[in-house]
């Protein structure tokens, strides 16, 4: 596939990378450079929301206050949430976009790749903005991320907060606005939309969700400052306003961002595994589908985060029917996995162990986000550690898994080096291990009685929250093999990359070199059907 | 009148202790507090916490069983398609017979599962018929309870404040030095679970209540009765009650409201109704001042608190914050 190389004769700009470090880096347009800033800022993300977790699970180590005052583990909750959902989570997913829609549908680049600088770039300022509330006289914000007032308002960082979100906003609608102006427009000839690999359809559904619940979120947070600061009183009650309907634009934003942090993560993990499996995925057009009706759904369930406000019968009869119908497309992604690997031709490198360990996890919660739909149990689930397992269990064994399935999916693409399989293996067994022992006790807890955001508790909840910090602890340590891993495959590693890494890998990115150069596609390439993943869509 | 499950008493205690894993695994649990090693969620002692504990049990089996044949169906995969023991990759990636069945049963499932709960739903919010009625405030980080009516007759000036009992506070002060496995009522750990005055409530009565907050929103949850209600500044929430043994039920805050969220903790005492209405009486007297004495004689700070009884002094209302 020589089309794949690259021919710069007619652009005389397309060298390779600025040698500046500056110009490089801080002035990239290019979306390789751009997608590798963001996946390295995910990543110190990544540890310090891990870092904060570590001081939860520290304190609940055993009841009794050893370590910190209830009101800094509060900060570290909320921070801990802030940190990993807009800072580890989200700009993971971006940088993967960046780095890789460009290759899989032909283009040479993002649509806007100046935008592109910028929507990257904002986030450092955002999340300097946020982290150092931590070290001002009044404290981090430590109302829960979910910064329901009042409460929230009694702290003394909502404007550092407020200012935050919205800049990080800003950088995920712009980011979103990208994706989609790229998929649309700048896919080779012959790209049809229904040919596309299902990690390109799943971001280019999540960025019309990111379009759509961002300003709402903006919305909701300015409202939130004009209250503190500004005398109006939009959830006041005193002053005629209402605390609840900050809770509904709140999660009219909410839901669909957490499903911002999981379809990209259906789309890795749809890569991944028929790769492994060397057979098609089984329902291209299902899975598809699949992923856009969850997204339509997404946004007819936010009150099922509400169950416990005092709603009507009738709006909590709705709420749960609704949420109830999500479990029917996510049932056709997991049936369609599953499908995907039988009959297939398997082999377990890393990215594949933890694209199924990813499936089993990540239908464990869905179990459980199913038992939480249920109006009446959730009367007893809600705000109680049974949600906190939950939300890791699609948050961290969910998207996480994801994120790290396909870093080292594509680390040889990027770096042109292999990864050390065995250390992947030993980072994959750890973490499938000690998640495991951090989370699943806590549905236990929450069972029992456990409310969730609490520095302290009853010695009945003593045995499983040891467990729990043990496994949290171990888990934590895990990553920095991750680290290590990374770290000595872009520097140290011997062993070549070869430009289609994986004997079953399909799609326009393996027909590239590896490392990918600095330019690629500058003349579109020819698209034949049987190179790319999913190119047989004869149903 | 539902009971059915196992009581509270020792030697039930003992047999449910040593019974099957899976009888523990579903709530074998005779109290219907925490218990160390607890696995599934509490039966309760209400009439309606059946509902909740029902609905999780079907749900919980509906997914052990999906698990169990989804995942069965992996592991199955795993195995029999390695390319290690040379399996050759098919090319089939469509199957329409199987995609309509494995969207219709979950259908199926759902519907039913639906069906339960909004039974569970519209008994839950049917607060008519109630013969007594408490309201719930919550304040940063203590309850208010006023006792309103009972019986139909409205009651005056019975309500106090309830929070954390000394014992647990003094040990959770950060490095104490003390320790939190000797907070204890009898047999009974209490730690962060025991106030100062427990809400006192009869068995055996639809008791209905009326939540709202001083400050900021709080959550008023105690699992033996099966739900929690989040307590609102400006909005008064409606729930009801009707325990069926009587006990000492702990509960605690569910809703983030600030340093002390979690230490603010509920406790019901739940009384047989002769017994009940005996208490009532004695605070009914105790809140009305003898007819003999002059003026006030103003035994705690009134003038914000007009409905509190002469117990255990709330320090200050502070509301409207």
């Amino acid at each position: 596939m020589a089309h794949a190389a690259t021919h710069d004769h007619h652009h005389d700009d397309h060298h390779g990378a600025p040698k500046n470090f500056f110009v490089r880096w801080c002035m990239s347009t290019n979306h390789k450079d751009i997608g590798t800033l963001y996946l390295v800022f995910s990543l110190l993300m990544f540890f310090i929301g891990g870092s904060f977790a570590m001081v939860i699970r520290a304190e609940l180590f055993k009841p009794g206050m050893q370590l910190v005052q209830p009101y800094f583990f509060n900060e570290m909750t909320t921070m801990h949430a802030l940190v990993m959902i807009f800072g580890a989570v989200m700009p993971a997913f971006v940088g993967l976009g960046n780095w890789m829609i460009p290759l899989m549908i032909g283009a040479p680049d993002m649509a806007l790749p100046r935008m592109n600088n910028l929507s990257f770039w904002i986030l450092p300022f955002a999340f300097s903005l946020l982290l150092s509330t931590l070290f001002l006289p009044g404290g981090g914000p430590a109302g829960g991320w979910t910064m329901y007032p009042p409460l929230s308002l009694q702290g003394d960082s909502v404007a550092y907060l407020v200012f935050a979100v919205h800049l990080m906003g800003i950088s995920s609608i712009m980011g979103a606005i990208n994706i989609i102006a790229t998929i649309l427009n700048m896919r080779a000839p012959g790209m049809d939309l229904l040919k596309m690999p299902v990690f390109v359809w799943s971001w280019l559904i999540t960025a019309f969700l990111l379009i759509a619940v961002m300003p709402v979120l903006a919305g909701a947070v300015t409202m939130l400052l004009t209250d503190k600061y500004f005398g109006t009183s939009f959830f006041n009650a005193a002053g005629g306003g209402d605390p609840v309907l900050f809770q509904h634009i709140f999660w009219f934003f909410g839901h669909p961002e957490v499903y911002i942090m999981i379809l990209p993560a259906f789309g890795l993990v749809s890569e991944i595994i028929p790769t492994f499996a060397r057979k098609p995925i089984f329902g291209y057009k299902a899975m598809v589908f699949a992923i856009a009706s969850i997204a339509f759904l997404s946004f007819i369930v936010w009150a099922h985060h509400m169950f416990a406000v005092g709603l009507p019968l009738g709006g909590e009869i709705f709420f749960m029917y609704a949420t109830m119908l999500i479990a029917v497309p996510t049932g056709v992604k997991v049936f369609n996995w599953v499908s995907t690997m039988w009959g297939g031709s398997m082999t377990f490198e890393t990215p594949m162990l933890f694209a199924i360990a990813f499936v089993i996890l990540f239908t464990i919660g869905g179990f459980s986000g199913l038992m939480l739909a249920l109006a009446p149990a959730d009367f007893q689930y809600h705000d109680t550690y049974f949600v906190v397992a939950h939300f890791h269990y699609v948050l961290v064994t969910g998207a996480i898994f994801a994120i790290i399935a396909g870093t080292y999916y594509w680390l040889p693409k990027w770096t042109g080096r292999m990864y050390s399989e065995t250390w992947g293996k030993i980072h994959f067994w750890n973490s499938v291990i000690w998640v495991n022992v951090l989370f699943f006790p806590q549905h236990f807890l929450g069972l029992a009685g456990m409310p969730r955001r609490i520095p302290d508790y009853n010695v009945a909840f003593a045995n499983f929250n040891m467990i729990s910090s043990i496994g949290g602890f171990l888990f934590g340590a895990s990553q920095l093999i991750f680290l290590g891993v990374i770290i000595h495959a872009v520097w140290f590693s011997k062993k070549k990359a070869p430009d289609r890494v994986w004997e079953g890998a399909k799609g326009l990115e393996w027909t590239l070199p590896s490392p990918a150069p600095y330019h690629t596609f500058d003349v579109p390439p020819v698209i034949h059907d049987d190179e790319l993943a999913h190119g047989h869509v004869e149903d | 009148m539902t009971s059915g499950g196992i009581k509270p008493g020792s030697i039930k205690r003992a047999v449910a202790a040593s019974a099957l894993f899976a009888l523990t695994m579903f709530g074998g649990v005779a109290s219907a507090n925490p218990q160390p090693g607890q696995l599934n969620m509490t039966r309760g002692a209400s009439t309606w916490s059946p509902e909740a504990y029902f609905l999780n049990n079907v749900a919980l089996g509906v997914c052990v069983v999906i698990g169990i044949l989804v995942f069965g169906a992996m592991f199955i995969a795993m195995f029999r398609f390695r390319k290690s023991r040379g399996a050759v990759a098919e090319k089939w990636s469509h199957n329409t017979t199987l995609e309509i069945v494995w969207t219709t049963i979950p259908v199926i499932i759902l519907i039913v599962l639906a069906y339960l709960a909004t039974g569970g739903l519209r008994t839950f919010a049917d607060t008519t018929g109630s013969q007594m009625t408490v309201k719930v405030t919550g304040y940063q980080w203590k309850w208010r309870y006023d006792y309103v009516e009972y019986q139909g007759k409205a009651i005056d000036k019975v309500g106090f404040m309830s929070k954390l009992d000394r014992e647990s506070d003094e040990t959770r002060q950060l490095n104490s030095g003390l320790d939190p496995h000797n907070v204890k009522v009898g047999d009974e750990n209490t730690y962060l679970l025991n106030v100062d005055k427990p809400l006192v409530v009869p068995v055996g009565t639809k008791i209905r209540f009326v939540i709202t907050a001083g400050d900021v929103i709080h959550s008023w949850w105690v699992p033996a009765l099966g739900w929690k209600m989040d307590a609102i500044p400006g909005i008064v929430n409606a729930a009801w009650t009707n325990i069926t043994e009587p006990g000492t039920y702990r509960g605690q805050c569910a809703e983030l409201c600030g340093q002390d969220h979690g230490f603010m903790p509920i406790v019901v005492q739940a009384l047989p109704k002769a017994e009940f209405e005996k208490w009532l009486a004695e605070q009914e007297a105790a809140a009305t001042p003898p007819p003999a004495q002059p003026a006030a004689p103003a035994p705690a700070s009134t003038a914000a608190a007009p409905k509190t009884a002469a117990v255990d002094a709330p320090v200050s209302q502070g509301h409207q914050g």
